[in-house]
């Protein structure tokens, strides 16, 4: 008993660490521009195909497509950013919200049928030769490809972090988060801020897509759930900081998996909305975030 | 330096300037005056690009800059220190400063800038690791001018530098203007403050409801009949 509960707390952090990953995107792209971007989990599903159809049509091992699934990505966010995005950075706030969020759920539609057209309905998984080998500890279960996913989320993510801490662009970046009037009178060009921060969410969201695909599986209409996975991991971390949000992702991984193995798997799900209402109740500025003044 | 001419400005539909026109030499340092809501921070807004007037139009230096974006108005050498200073309180003292310098130009001579702004004060200096969150009303004040600066401006626009801090400070931070102004910046300050700012200046405008409605030098308006009746009691 003691050892399947360690099991489940292993592959809760395992999970997790994808849904941190997931989050950290959303997150910043809301905190820049505060675009609400509910076609997030589309774009994860977009880098997930990516990924896949680089390893079964070239044969390239899962790990090794992922910069040819950034470039994707950073296409795909351009792309999408100039054609749908760019004429809501006039807008006041909460015409902003309200609008992109629109926007954005027309979007997720559209990407996840034009998915279905393209690649079917079909569950799609990248299996590779190592695909089952694992570590074993105290008889827990270590997949690889897992725990490698879990070390590529956080090199991202601590890439991400020293990004925004010591170039030029990141602190731009950081900036516009806090101030993008007084931003505005330093020089910076929040479009090209704005720009920027959506095509890190794309990218952060497609690098998450990948690990989805080779972990576990894909599938068209995967995006909505990632999207509230990564909507309840944004409030549950706290907007501006990348390590609350990536712990915020593990906590909703352990407890989604503790509470399958205690009350089944139909309430995987319910407890995320439920600790989602309880951080929006008790602590809005989420665990780990500061209030805002 | 700076002309402007004949500028409407409007926040929705609500008109905020009418037909506002003045100019500004090089070297000068010119007040810009008023009661609370006379647009003073509007006509600053509008220099720095951030609301596009309606009419009207602003040269500065020979170019028109009337509908230019902001950052491209701060690569031209017009930097503004807004209300309150607005420094990014998250970050340090010299991240800051550095953001000040975001432009190429400015990057370029980043070293020497900051040189120049921890001459004029040196408590940034010793502050410069600690985050601008944690420093005092009148720092954050000397935080923002120096963030200004760092970009290398031709003409700074001064929102209110004095506004709550104690009289020793603004005192200081005066004295500081005057000294950024003797090195050969132009300077554009809106006071609340009128008889300091009117002490300090040369020249100095009255905005009221949106139009200028005065003008002459500082010992002029001191004895302007309403301008005293207004500010000066």
């Amino acid at each position: 008993m003691l050892i399947s509960l360690a099991q489940n707390v292993v592959s809760g952090i395992l999970v997790g660490a994808l849904y941190g990953l997931a989050a950290v995107g959303l997150s910043l792209t809301f905190g820049v521009t505060k675009f609400l971007n509910v076609a997030h989990g589309e774009l994860l599903m977009l880098g997930g195909y990516a990924s896949f159809w680089a390893f079964t049509t070239l044969g390239m091992d899962p790990f090794l497509t992922l910069p040819s699934t950034i470039v994707f990505m950073v296409l795909i966010g351009a792309l999408l950013y100039k054609l749908l995005f760019s004429r809501m950075v006039k807008l006041t706030e909460d015409v902003k919200v309200k609008n992109t969020m629109l926007i954005a759920f027309g979007l997720s539609l559209i990407l996840q049928n034009v998915a279905l057209r393209l690649w079917t309905a079909d569950d799609r998984s990248i299996t590779t030769s190592y695909s089952g080998v694992a570590l074993s500890m105290l008889g827990v279960r270590l997949p690889v490809v897992r725990l490698a996913s879990l070390v590529v989320a956080f090199v991202c993510l601590m890439a991400l972090h020293l990004f925004l801490q010591r170039t030029y662009t990141g602190k731009a970046i950081r900036a516009t988060v806090e101030d993008w009037a007084a931003a505005t009178l330093v020089g910076i060009d929040i479009h090209k801020v704005y720009l920027e921060s959506f095509i890190l969410g794309a990218l952060l969201a497609g690098v998450a897509g990948a690990l989805v695909s080779v972990g576990y599986s894909i599938v068209p209409t995967m995006g909505l759930e990632w999207t509230l996975i990564a909507l309840v991991v944004m409030v549950l971390g706290g907007l501006g900081s990348i390590m609350g949000t990536f712990v915020g992702g593990i906590i909703l991984g352990v407890t989604q998996s503790v509470t399958s193995y205690f009350a089944g798997g139909t309430y995987r799900e319910v407890v995320g909305l439920l600790i989602f209402l309880l951080v929006l109740v008790f602590r809005p500025q989420g665990l780990f975030g500061t209030k805002q003044g | 330096m700076l002309e402007i001419e004949g500028v409407d400005a409007f926040y929705g539909d609500l008109q905020a300037l009418w037909g506002v026109s003045l100019r500004i030499e090089e070297g000068e340092l010119v007040a810009l005056i008023g009661p609370n809501g006379a647009g003073k921070t509007t006509t600053l807004q509008v220099i720095s690009g951030l609301l596009p007037p309606a009419s009207g139009r602003i040269r500065f230096r020979g170019h028109d800059v009337t509908r230019e974006r902001p950052d491209r108005i701060v690569a031209m050498g017009i930097s503004q220190v807004p209300e309150g200073g607005r420094v990014f309180t998250g970050m340090t003292v010299l991240e800051n400063l550095e953001l000040g310098a975001f432009l190429p130009e400015a990057r370029r001579d980043k070293a020497e800038s900051l040189k120049r702004v921890f001459r004029i004060f040196p408590r940034l200096e010793e502050r410069k690791a600690q985050r601008a969150g944690t420093l005092s009303g009148g720092e954050r004040q000397m935080l923002a001018i120096g963030r200004a600066l760092m970009s290398k401006p031709k003409l700074l626009l001064l929102d209110e530098p004095s506004f709550g801090l104690a009289p020793l400070l603004v005192e200081q931070i005066f004295a500081m203007i005057t000294e950024i102004n003797a090195q050969g910046v132009t300077i554009l300050l809106v006071e609340q403050n009128v008889r300091a700012a009117l002490e300090l200046t040369q020249r100095a405008y009255v905005l009221e409801n949106g139009r200028i409605v005065g003008q002459g030098s500082g010992n002029e308006l001191l004895s302007f009949e309403s301008v005293r009746r207004a500010y000066l009691g």
